[in-house]
């Protein structure tokens, strides 16, 4: 047998194996928060090397202590659910808007500095976000916007946008330009031009963008540590479920529920959109 | 409205060297930085004006309480900086911070490159399983974190019950909270700086995925005549992907190295929450978290943060001088 054979045949092999090791690696950690969470604290304790439990085992009383607001005795993780989604969406939206008209400026129209622009974007990424947090630390007490929803979604936009304008400039790059002076000749203006030709063309890559900025908003920690634990109201989910695990009264069970709660809305979303995404993206590439 | 007020004007104008009309083009210049303004302004109050105030932070005595009173006109002092690079564990810290971040950066894009290797050609249930390869990567840092630590944890950690029960494993690990762990191997008594290498783990598992749809989209704009051909040649595949796929390849990689480190270098979170930052795993970022919110020292904190940056621009320096001359063909 010579190498190209053997090398064939063994590869052939191996690759079921990193694609089952691959599944396990990644799935594995997120099944046993799942897990963890149903079963009750005692069992697990006595039993910590279980990886599987029937459903007459399972019990929602952890999620029950998650869900069930702080002045009931639970831990008042809807109030956070709520705050985060308000975050997120906001900060979303917001970051759609800026970063629209900044990615079409940055990849059509030639202005001053449009080059320089993108040393800019570069300060943000290069800085660590802990350096930028000491001064809006003081910035945001001054103003009073530190404590608050507020504050926390401008930072998130902060951080997003730069990120945003190059994914949506990749994809408005490959737009025909024809299209648009096409358009300009019908008499559209610019803006009319963008939101009635552009828009709709570069919906794929926008929806992956609200996608990528949500995502980014909802599992943000830092920010939201420095900005917000003063008052309970103001949690964000993360924050929220990092706190819980100073106290040492709260069971590890517990902790796993409130991790499901903080991940299951990112993954379901990300899944429905996933297949939007590559059914959209790859459409041609499978036929190659 | 404007276009005519512009063509007015625009005779007195000095005559642009291309031979586009001037208006269009002023009009043009104007409408990009109108459109691009929202953004320029929030990047300016959030990120660079912040970045200039903790250049001048660093260079002043403040605490906390006197915060309020600093302005442009203070007590400039090196003394901060000199605090900070001589206070003990600084070096190490540092050393422990390109440790984390260059096994990281490897680390996250060798596995993203096997995975895409693997996930390349069509199969049965691909959709599924790349979708799957990214959840670590989506999910969120604080849930991530603490399902390690259960996993690893000594006690009731899953990981040290099977590993006493089927490796035999003498005892239980406490992959977190050790600084050392002492093992041997054919022998041979070794010191493993267990903490830092499970952060490392981490670190490579949660960002692999990044690594891995960089690779994948690349490795399916590879044309497929070119290993078609190599195949016919009768090249291993081996073979085909040191002289075809590698080479293509290199571009994406020298990009991903840079991003990574980046990423990794200024990382904080991630530590934060796995250690605390100890057991040997006491990284800068870290280091200015401590100085900021233990010691209230604002002006130590900046400079500690500052001489992050300042590392990090060295290396970045460094890496795209000498080691990186690909990444200048993919700038524009």
């Amino acid at each position: 047998m010579d190498r190209a054979t053997f090398e064939t045949k063994l590869f052939r092999v191996l690759r079921w194996v990193v694609i089952a090791a691959l599944i396990v690696v990644t799935l594995f950690p997120f099944y046993y928060m799942l897990l963890l969470s149903l079963r009750p604290i005692d069992e697990v304790l006595q039993n910590p090397g279980r990886i599987w439990a029937g459903p007459a085992e399972w019990t929602v009383q952890t999620y029950k202590q998650v869900l069930t607001s702080a002045d009931e005795g639970g831990q008042g993780f809807l109030r956070f659910l709520t705050n985060s989604a308000i975050v997120s969406v906001a900060a979303t939206i917001l970051t759609l808007l800026v970063s629209i008209p900044g990615a079409y400026a940055v990849t059509r129209l030639r202005f001053v500095g449009r080059r320089q622009v993108h040393f800019l974007f570069l300060a943000v990424y290069l800085f660590p976000s802990i350096l930028l947090a000491i001064p809006l630390f003081v910035l945001f007490t001054r103003l009073g916007l530190r404590g608050s929803l507020a504050g926390l979604t401008i930072v998130y936009i902060a951080q997003t946008v730069p990120v945003s304008i190059y994914m949506l400039r990749n994809y408005l790059s490959t737009i025909p330009v024809s299209l648009e002076e096409a358009a300009a000749v019908d008499g559209y203006s610019r803006l009319q031009t963008i939101r009635k030709v552009v828009l709709p063309l570069a919906a794929p890559a926008v929806m992956a963008n609200a996608l990528y900025i949500f995502m980014i908003a909802w599992n943000e920690f830092l920010f939201a540590l420095l900005f917000l634990v003063e008052d309970r109201n103001d949690w964000t989910v993360s924050l929220g479920l990092a706190q819980l695990s100073g106290g040492i009264e709260v069971s590890k069970t517990v902790l796993m529920a409130g991790s499901v709660v903080l991940t299951l809305p990112i993954v379901a979303l990300f899944f429905a959109a996933e297949r939007l995404l590559t059914e959209g993206l790859t459409a041609g590439a499978d036929k190659g | 409205m404007v276009a005519t007020r512009q063509s007015r004007s625009a005779p007195e104008r000095p005559p642009s060297r291309r031979k586009r009309p001037l208006t269009r083009r002023q009009q043009e210049n104007r409408a990009g930085l109108a459109y691009l303004s929202p953004t320029l302004i929030v990047v300016l109050v959030v990120v660079v004006l912040p970045i200039i105030w903790t250049i001048m932070l660093a260079f002043q005595r403040i605490r906390l309480i006197n915060v309020r009173r600093a302005g442009v006109f203070g007590q400039y002092t090196l003394a901060n900086l000199e605090l900070v690079l001589t206070s003990p564990g600084f070096w190490s810290s540092l050393w422990t911070t390109l440790v984390y971040t260059i096994g990281a950066t490897v680390l996250s894009i060798l596995f993203g490159l096997i995975a895409a290797l693997a996930l390349r050609a069509p199969f049965r249930g691909r959709t599924f399983v790349r979708a799957a390869v990214l959840l670590p990567y989506v999910a969120p840092v604080v849930a991530v974190t603490f399902v390690w630590e259960i996993l690893l944890s000594p006690q009731f950690g899953m990981v040290n019950n099977w590993g006493t029960r089927f490796f035999g494993w003498d005892r239980a690990i406490a992959f977190l909270s050790q600084r050392e762990y002492s093992m041997s191997l054919f022998g041979w008594q070794v010191d493993v700086p267990m903490a830092l290498l499970t952060v490392i783990a981490f670190e490579a598992w949660r960002y692999f995925p990044f690594a891995f749809l960089f690779l994948l989209a690349r490795l399916q704009a590879v044309p497929r005549e070119l290993e078609e051909a190599a195949l016919v040649d009768g090249a291993a595949p081996t073979q085909t992907f040191r002289h075809i796929l590698l080479p293509q390849l290199g571009a994406v990689i020298a990009l991903l190295s840079v991003l990574r480190f980046i990423m990794t270098f200024n990382k904080f979170d991630d530590i934060y929450l796995l250690t605390g930052g100890g057991a040997g795993t006491e990284v800068v970022s870290i280091r200015v978290y401590e100085y900021l919110t233990a010691r209230f020292d604002i002006g130590a904190a900046a400079a500690q943060a500052l001489v992050l940056a300042a590392g990090l621009i060295v290396l970045l320096i460094i890496y795209l001088r000498f080691l990186a001359p690909r990444v200048e063909d993919e700038g524009e």
